[in-house]
């Protein structure tokens, strides 16, 4: 479903040229849940981000669904990111002046829908995740653990089927990691959404099916 | 969409108060200055009491004689317009041509008192050309004034200083040393209304002497009343070739050789005399309208300056926001139409601002009575004005700002850099 190609990603500044990625070849087939390991500053981020098409490879080559994307313009690669991709960030990145059910309307908002239908959509994501009840409250009036699992609503609302979590238990404690896993492993196993986890936690690690390790930017298991 | 935006604008704007209010404060106080100057403008040029008919109405207000050594504009005579101007009148697209004089002051005295008048000396047209309000009585004719009979008609200012508010009608009034019997009363013209505006109106042939027969150059304006709107076109060009045909008897051919004007609108006209060599422009009323933009421009500018870093600030602010819209399929184009949304959202709440402002100022300015006999007001059309003015305001701040937060890299933007 993902396929990276022998991709490198370099970073240049005025004196200084950083190897993020070295010469990464990849292939997350259709349904799995990968997750990324590595110590951090090894490239997690920015493998993640290079398969949700937020950004380019210095060479080589990403491709979905066999579709290589280097030629896509910026209208081609939302779209793609709009319908297929879902994201959830460690630091959940909720919009704090926009109510619960109002942030999981985001993805939404770039597709032709009514609002009945998108504030219908986006009740439905938030009672997945067990928030039916909190979708006039905002991001400050939520734990951690509720504002990741509004995220992971907002993620799957567009029925995505590749979502890419960099670190999504990392602000939570076990528990609430837990159950943020759970969901994760639930949309996995139900729906068959291929999930792309980065993390540091082994014991997180150990429910996906695969685990993928990088060091210094090169790809080591 | 749009609904979410607008909700956006709103919390963003309620977020950081101080900028909002500062923001807020510039956009309406740069549009009260603005709208008022507009409502200013419009009371000036737009067509009413009595030039009802401003839309196809001529004036010919300035005349420039030029010579190689020499170079005189005034407004023209009475000769030069009643040989080359009057005519007009028989053209098939010409309804009727008026000659009046600029307003001079005229002294009265009464009961010991002295009082200085504005009048002005109208043939009979002048009163078929414009459309005067007359509260009692009507106006002198053609005959009156070929006739040079001592009559007038006068403004409800000068029946109230005159006769105290009592009727007026046939009764006399002294000005200048000169005794009229009044057969009107109309209601106060503005002062700004400068073709027509005055206290006693009086015929052309009572002046004193019969020197302005013979004058080319002295305070005389022509009014050529069009048949239609469309009919300008034409009866500036029939105007320009009896201009050059004129040149061909100027009376005095050693000094001057050359004559310019034009038959101007209400606003041309304006234009011709404020403008440097206003005389010698083809199309003055476009020089104006530029500079009036110019001025437009340069005054907002200050306010867009303040409003375009605010809005990158604003940015920095938001950028996370920004790569999580991105992330979720908002192209460049979109985040860049809703940054532009809510910019306008906040200047259309400064032009409410600014609108509330200026009928403040327009009603201070009335009833300090500064300029005599105006009733400056906010009409559909001015408010239509302002709202473009915010509009345009609001997409000229927005723009630079939308283009940079569009460009924003939705990685850095994650990360809450803004660059």
């Amino acid at each position: 479903m993902i396929h990276l190609q022998q991709v490198s990603k370099l970073y240049r500044t005025d004196r200084v040229e950083t190897t993020a990625l070295d010469n990464i070849n990849l292939e997350i087939g259709k349904g799995e849940f990968v997750s990324v390991m590595g110590p951090s500053g090894c490239g997690k981020s920015t493998l993640l981000n290079l398969m949700g098409l937020l950004d380019e490879p210095s060479s080589g080559r990403v491709a979905l669904d066999g579709k290589a994307i280097d030629r896509y313009g910026d209208r081609a690669l939302s779209r793609v990111r709009n319908e297929r991709i879902g994201f959830i960030f460690q630091q959940f990145h909720l919009v704090p002046d926009l109510s619960v059910a109002d942030n999981v309307e985001i993805p939404l908002l770039y597709r032709r829908m009514s609002n009945r239908e998108r504030r219908k959509a986006a009740l439905a994501a938030l009672d997945r995740v067990g928030l039916g009840s909190r979708t006039h409250h905002f991001p400050t009036q939520l734990s951690g653990g509720q504002q990741q699992r509004v995220a992971i609503a907002r993620a799957i609302v567009g029925r995505p089927n590749i979502l890419l979590a960099d670190e999504p238990t990392g602000n939570l404690d076990s528990q609430m990691g837990d159950e943020i896993m759970g969901i994760l492993e639930d949309l996995n196993q139900k729906e068959g959404t291929t999930i792309v986890m980065v993390t540091h936690d082994p014991r997180m690690a150990d429910k996906t099916h695969r685990v993928v390790r990088l060091f210094d930017g090169r790809q080591v298991q | 969409m749009i609904r979410n935006y607008l909700k956006v604008a709103l919390k963003v704007l309620s977020r950081r108060k101080f900028f909002t209010f500062i923001s807020l404060f510039g956009i309406g106080i740069t549009l009260m200055v603005l709208l008022v100057a507009t409502a200013m403008l419009d009371y000036v040029f737009a067509a009413r009491t009595p030039e009802v008919h401003a839309d196809r109405m001529l004036g010919v207000y300035q005349l420039t004689m030029q010579g190689k050594d020499d170079t005189e504009t005034a407004p023209p005579g009475y000769a030069f317009l009643d040989r080359y101007v009057r005519p007009m009148a028989k053209l098939p697209s010409v309804e009727r041509v008026a000659l009046v004089s600029g307003a001079q002051t005229a002294v009265s005295y009464l009961n010991g008192r002295k009082i200085q008048s504005a009048l002005r000396r109208a043939d009979g047209e002048f009163w078929r050309v414009l459309a005067f309000d007359f509260v009692e009585g009507g106006p002198y004719t053609v005959a009156d004034d070929e006739a040079g009979r001592f009559v007038a008609v006068i403004s409800e200012t000068t029946r109230e200083r005159f006769f105290g508010g009592q009727p007026a009608v046939g009764r006399t009034i002294e000005a200048d040393g000169q005794r009229f019997r009044v057969v009107g009363v109309v209601r106060d013209v503005p002062v700004l209304r400068f073709s027509s505006s005055a206290d006693l109106w009086v015929p052309v042939t009572t002046a004193k002497t019969s020197a302005y027969k013979e004058e080319w150059l002295s305070g005389f304006y022509a009014l050529i009343l069009a048949r239609s709107h469309a009919d300008l076109p034409q009866v500036k060009a029939e105007f320009q070739s009896r201009l050059r045909e004129a040149e061909k008897h100027l009376p005095d051919p050693k000094t001057f050789q050359h004559l310019y004007t034009g038959a101007d609108t209400l606003f041309e006209g304006a234009a011709r005399m404020f403008l440097p060599a206003g005389g010698a422009v083809a199309d003055p009323g476009a020089r104006l309208r530029a500079a009036l933009l110019a001025l437009m421009l340069g005054f907002m500018l200050l306010p867009t300056i303040n409003l375009v870093n605010i809005n990158l600030s604003r940015i920095l602010d938001r950028a996370s926001e920004i790569g999580v819209r991105r992330a979720f399929g908002a192209s460049s184009r979109t985040l860049a139409g809703q940054l532009l949304i809510e910019n306008l959202v906040l200047t259309l709440i400064g032009a409410a601002v600014g609108l509330i402002l200026a009928l403040g100022v327009l009603r201070a300015f009335n009833v300090s009575g500064l300029i005599p006999q105006t009733h400056f007001e906010l009409n559909f059309r001015i408010f239509f004005y302002g709202l473009a003015i915010a509009v345009f305001f609001g997409l000229f701040s927005g723009v630079y700002p939308a283009w940079r937060m569009s460009k924003l890299h939705p990685v850095q933007a994650l990360r809450g850099r803004s660059a």
